[in-house]
Parts: C-alpha cells; structure tokens; sequence
C-alpha cells in the first residue's frame, strides 16, 4: 500500500482520484444491483393470504361411526403466483367421528418435516412415511422416540346444517414445538 | 493483513495478476475517446446482474411468459425498475456497440496486428444484436410475437437450410411453448456463453497489443488505475443516468405511460397486430425491407446485409491499400446514416399512416384492458392471460361485431371498433339497443323511418313503421305518458345494468306498462307476442326483449317464428355459422363486461 502523504498535492491528487473512482464506480452500479436486491427479498415482503374462513369440507353421514379417521381432500381457491384456480385442492384433513354430531379435524401433515400422515388401522394411529414420526389416533404424540416436535395440528370444526362439515383450513410451521401458523 | 495477504499472494499471484491488469500503460495518457470499450463491459455486467434476476422469477412457457412478467412489472417490489434497467441497457447498449466501432476503425486499430481482435468485436457485435432479438421475444406480448414472428419468417427464405433453421429455431413448426423454452435458452445461456469466452478473449487480445493511441501523443504517459478507471468510471455512471433517465421518463414528463419497459397485451396468435414493429434499433431493416418487393425479399434481408456485414469484417485487410483506411472510414460513416435515414424514414411513415395509429391506439386499450382484468378478483385463470381478453365481450364484442354485423348494422354510426365506413347501413344501429333511449327513438315517429332504424331495408314500408308514423303520431298527451310507460316496461323486459337503479325506482311504472303492452289501445299484441303464446304472431317476441337469452336466440336464428319468420329481412342465422361466440356479442350490446369497483 502506498502511503498517503497529504504533505505532496500530487499525492493527494492520485488519492482523491483512486476513491473517485471507486465511489463513481459503485454508483453506476447501485441502480441495477439495487433493483435486483428488490426484486429478490420481494417474497420477505408477501404474507400469506388469511385463512378463507370456514370450508366445507364432507358430509357427516360419508364419517364412520366407529370412529375410524377418512382422509378428506380440501377445496378452495388456490393463488399460484400469477395464476388463480377456483376450486382445487389446497390440502388434506383426516376427519374422525367423536360423537353423533360431533367431529375432529386434523390436518394431514406431518409437523415436523410436512410429510403426509397415513393412518394405519393396525396401528390404531397416524404413522408418518418419511420418518416415521407416529401419532395415536387423536393426533396426540404416543412414542417418546417420534421425530415430531408435536402432536398432529387440530383444526377448528363447525357442523352445518346437521350435516355439513365446515373446516377451518391452515398450514402451520413445520419442525416447531409451538403450533404457529404460517404466514 | 499483511500476513493473510501474503499468504493469499504465495497460493495465488492475484499481485501480479491486479498489477498488469491496473497498470496498463497508456501511451499519451487517459483520454475520454477510449472509454467506449469500459462502457459496454459495464453493461454488459449490468445485464447479467439484472438477467439472472429477472430470471429468479420467469417462466418461460407460452402460458405462462407474459404473466410472470406481468408479475415483474406490476406486483414484485422493484420488479418495473430491474425489467426497465434491462431493457433500456439493451438499447443503450446497441448505441455503445457503434460508438466503439467508429472510435476502433477511425483511430484505425483495427489494422495489424490487431485483425484478429477486430473480428472477435465483430462476433460480438453480432452475438449482442443476437441477443437483443430473442430477448425481444420473451415477454411474450403481442409486439414482440408478431414482430419475432417477422423475423423469424424472414429466416425460412435462406436458401437450403431455411425452412431447417426455422423449425430449430422455433422448436417446431409453430410458436409456442417450445419456442420461448429455445429463445429463453439462447438468450440467457449460449449466447450470454459465448459472449463472455469472447469477450475474455477479446481483452486479453486487447491487453497484449495496448491501446491504439490517438497520435501526436499530447501528454505523458498513464497508468490505467487510476486515471484512465476514473474516466471510464464517470462514462458508466452517465450511461446508468442515462438508463435511468429513460426508465423514469413517464415519470419525469408525466407522459401517463407506465415506468420502466413497456408490457403490451400477452400474444395471441389468432389476434393479428397490425401495430406490430421491431425494436427501434432493427428499425432500419424492418424498413429497409419495403423496398424489395415480391421475390426479391431475400436481396434485402439476407444478401445485402450480409455482404455489408462481410465488407466490414475485411476491412483489417481493406486498410493495408494505400487509401484503404478512408475507404472504410468512409463506409462506416456511409451505413451509418443509411441506417439513420432508413430509421427516420420508417419513423416517419408510421407517423403519417393513420392505420398505423388506430392499430397503436387498438394496442394500447388492449394493454390496459388486460392489465385491469388481470388484476380483478377472478385474476388470470390458468388458460392463460390472452384468455382474457378473448372471452372479454368488452374487447371482443366490437371486433365480432365489425366483423360479422357491420356489413349491415353501425353502432353509434361506425363499425363498432371505431371505424367509420363508407356505405350506408342497411339495418338499425345497435348502440344502447333495447335501452329506454333506443326504444324511444323507435317509436317516434320522426326517427323511425331514419337510417338508424328501419330506414335502410324493407321495414320502412311495414307495418311498425306505420304504425308509429300513423297511431302514434296521433297520440294524445295521456297516450304518450302511456307510451312512456310500455317503453319503461319493455325496456325493463332486457334487465340492463345501465337502468338497474331506475328500473327499481319505476317499478310501478314498469308494473302498469307490462299491462299497457297487453292493451288493446297499444296494439303491441296484435303483431307481437309478450309473456303469452300466441299462434298468429307476426314480428318478434317481446317476451324478455333485449335480454341475454332473447339476443343469443335472436342471433342465432333471427328467421325463426318466435322472431321475424319468413319476413326475416336477410339476416343470417348465426348459430350455424358457429364462428364466434355469440354470447359476447350480446354481453357486450348490453354493455355487460367487468369494470373495476369504483374506488374513492
């Protein structure tokens, strides 16, 4: 490095113009670089769209009566980026009889990587196929040794009409001990 | 430090690396005439950085192209400026890449040893107006289509190899997905490749010969760093103001168009645009083409070019002659006012051509219908956004109605497009039709006879006619408030949105005109039939009159009993032509299309 003797004009001349140069430089390239930064933290920015409120999702009499949890798609409007597809499904819930009219939503994946549950009928509860995390048949965490941070997310339920089950649908983080939303 | 970078010095050399690149000599000192070169590296640079960007959120697919950069443009935080700052570098660009060339051949350093280095430039050159064509493309908006649609035909007549070369390009014999999926992958990757191999090569080329200093030289010696950096530094800084400048223009001058690079309407390959033009620095060929007619079409987008394009890359060898240096200096000069007056003339032409403007204007209401229908509550369903305006009957009402009816019917006195035409109509103009206002010009007596009515076919001389002209002429001052309410009724039967509140406000009015239409004062039943079937009707059912289903039937078959029967006065039956929809086109008469809630 050279030493900057402020004593000589022509020293302090090259000096003024090296960092003019380099302050110039990084100017001109601000605009683009700037811009692209913009553009690229954009989805930091973006929050999911709220929950659509309740869904409708099944008929009672389509649930067991022992008990048994059905594997339910969920439809909704669905927003891809630019794309809007009206009715598609947006997930899955596992719907179980608790009572003649009464019922209890689980939604069907695994929170701690996002896998899909499975319920497995020899097992009597949910067994998820990627890392085995398993759930007894409320959602409820039943080996200590289960990957899972925690149980299986409930989902509030309402029934309509005597018969009409309406779910209200949300996704939750996936791998924390605390049931959060995603937003 | 000084310990790290030591260490780093030992491993890799980067001292001696960064002193032969900064200490360049330059004989005579900096100077601004050679900065041109430092200029297109740096926006060379900036499209990189601002491509890959743009990149992270393209989709290159024929239904999916124009909407994710509808996304960039209008919803992605700063998504307008990264596309503005791309597309106007590519233009800025092209300029750079001229000066430079002037400045290489004027100061004649093209001449040896540097021969080699010259026609790498001249590769380049053409890899960057390369780029600037598929580039153009990928938005996939009408005006790039149809103007890459042009030059890619152009591409078929190349003897042999054409029609080959354009199935490759195209990736098909069609454009569509395939053919983005290509022009994407030429754009960003081989090209941009091939770009910086040669660039490399071209500077290190550069470096072994030096600079071709102006000469007498005026000054001592310089170094590159930092003297003739900071020059380069301020000529990039100026050629970012002036991207700037030309991203923010509509904001500067509040021109009302919208920042950053413009987005027309998304492609569509059954909606020919007449407005379509290449970008403005290919101008000059897209004109320049006009003059070969017929056959000869291949002389002036292949031949000519070409040999230009030769001449220019022997021009190392053309300097060795004696006079050699002037000849290409001269010629340099000569093409480029070609391209300018060529420029200015296809300018010119297109300013002078009215055509030319409706078709912009047509564009331009496109664009903007498509921008508010994307951004409705329905938004941009996965057919696709051209889809939109298809099934628009806002956008597509007026075209099939131009098309189909305007050979008879006007609408509000023209073709529906706007266009104004010749001939006089032979049938009613279908502005506001079935509206309060319409049917009351209808039965005035004055009016009904007119060219706006039945007076182009043989109506004039029927019996509506007469009787309007005869029975209603003669209306007392009760029979007309009666009239007034038959006209309220009927007009109601259409259910328009334009009268949605009045109606509801005249709902006794409309309730008493429904009977009046029965009456036998107003004889509407003797010919016609409303809400009951009648055997021995003669014209049109009022039943429902104006309404969609009453439009869509009447369209479809206008000669069929419940209409005017056998006294049908020429007008097709459109249901077995099944050419359009005809549901747009009654959307559209009943002024049904979206419009965005009112926001205060």
């Amino acid at each position: 490095m050279d030493v900057i003797n402020s004593a000589d004009p022509r020293q302090r001349r090259g000096f003024l113009k090296r960092a003019l140069a380099v302050v110039l430089g990084a100017l001109a390239g601000l605009a683009p670089v700037g811009a692209g930064l913009m553009a690229f933290l954009d989805p930091l920015r973006r929050r999911e769209a709220a929950a659509e409120g309740m869904i409708r999702v099944a008929s009672l009499e389509a649930l067991p009566e022992d008990g048994v949890p059905r594997k339910f798609a969920v439809i909704a409007t669905h927003t891809d980026a630019w794309n809007k597809f009206p009715a598609v499904p947006i997930g899955a819930v596992y719907l179980r009889r608790t009572g003649p009219a009464a019922v209890h939503a689980l939604n069907v994946t695994c929170p701690h990587a996002g896998c899909f549950v499975e319920f497995v009928s020899a097992r009597g509860g949910f067994l998820c196929p990627c890392h085995n995390s398993t759930f007894a048949v409320d959602g409820k965490i039943n080996d200590s040794k289960s990957p899972s941070p925690r149980a299986l997310d409930e989902l509030a339920v309402e029934i309509r009409n005597q018969d009409e089950i309406w779910v209200r649908f949300q996704n939750f983080r996936a791998g924390t001990a605390q049931k959060l939303p995603v937003s | 430090m000084k310990r790290l970078l030591d260490w780093l010095d030992h491993r890799t050399g980067y001292r001696r690396l960064s002193h032969e690149a900064l200490y360049e000599n330059i004989p005579g000192g900096a100077r601004w005439r050679y900065v041109w070169g430092s200029t297109l590296v740096f926006c060379l640079t900036v499209q990189f950085i601002t491509g890959l960007f743009l990149w992270m959120a393209y989709s290159p697919s024929s239904l999916s192209a124009w909407e994710s950069v509808f996304v960039i443009q209008h919803e992605i935080t700063g998504g307008w400026l990264l596309r503005g700052i791309h597309h106007f570098t590519a233009s800025v660009m092209n300029v750079l890449l001229v000066l430079h060339l002037m400045q290489v051949v004027i100061d004649g350093a093209y001449k040896a040893p540097r021969e080699l280095n010259f026609w790498f430039g001249i590769v380049l050159l053409n890899l960057v107006l390369a780029l600037s064509l598929t580039g153009y493309l990928l938005p996939w908006d009408q005006k790039g289509f149809w103007a890459t649609r042009v030059a890619t035909n152009l591409l078929s007549i190349v003897p042999l190899a054409g029609p080959a070369l354009q199935k490759l390009v195209l990736g098909g014999t069609d454009y569509g997905h395939h053919t983005l999926t290509r022009f994407f992958a030429l754009h960003a990757g081989f090209l941009p490749m091939a770009l910086v191999s040669l660039i490399v090569a071209h500077i290190w080329l550069f470096r072994r010969h030096g600079i071709t200093a102006r000469t007498p030289l005026r000054r001592p010696d310089q170094a590159f760093w930092p003297d003739q950096v900071l020059k380069d530094a301020v000529a990039c800084l100026a050629v970012m103001a002036a991207v700037l400048f030309l991203v923010l223009r509509p904001w500067l001058f509040q021109t009302g168009e919208e920042l950053g690079a413009e987005l027309g309407a998304p492609a569509d390959p059954s909606n020919p645009y007449k407005a379509a033009r290449p970008e403005w620095y290919f101008l000059f060929l897209f004109q320049f083409l006009k003059y070969f007619p017929g056959q000869t079409e291949i002389v002036g987008a292949v031949i000519i070019p070409s040999l230009l394009m030769g001449v220019i890359f022997v021009m190392p060898i053309i300097g060795r002659w004696e006079r050699g240096h002037r000849f290409n200096v001269g010629l340099l000069f000569a093409l480029l006012g070609g391209v300018c007056l060529l420029t200015w003339l296809g300018m010119r032409q297109d300013r002078l051509d009215p055509d030319y403007q409706l078709a912009v204007l047509e564009a331009n209401r496109e664009t903007a219908r498509v921008k508010l229908l994307a951004k409705s509550p329905t938004g941009i369903p996965s057919t696709g956004a051209a889809s939109l305006l298809r099934t628009d009957p806002l956008t597509a009402g007026p075209k099939i109605f131009a098309s189909h009816c305007a050979s008879c019917h006007r609408y509000e006195g023209h073709d529906g497009t706007g266009k104004a035409l010749k001939e006089a109509p032979t049938a009613s103009d279908l502005k506001g039709f079935a509206s309060r206002a319409w049917l009351s010009g209808l039965l005035d007596p004055d009016r009904v006879a007119s060219a706006h009515y039945f007076g182009g076919n043989k109506f004039k001389d029927g019996k509506m006619v007469k009787f309007v002209k005869k029975d209603v002429a003669g209306f007392g001052s009760e029979q007309k408030v009666q009239l007034g309410k038959v006209i309220a009724a009927l007009s109601a039967e259409a259910g328009l949105k334009t009268q949605q509140r009045q109606e509801a406000q005249d709902a006794a009015a409309i309730a008493e005109g429904r009977k009046l239409i029965t009456s036998a004062d107003m004889r509407c039943t003797e010919c016609h039939t409303f809400h009951k079937q009648d055997e021995d009707a003669t014209a049109p059912d009022l039943t429902g009159y104006g309404s969609r289903d009453w439009l869509i039937s009447f369209l479809g078959d206008p000669g069929h009993d419940r209409f005017y029967g056998k006294r049908n006065a020429g007008m097709p039956a459109y249901d077995k032509e099944k050419t359009f929809d005809l549901g747009l086109v009654a959307d559209w008469l009943r002024g049904e299309w979206y419009e965005p809630a009112a926001t205060r």
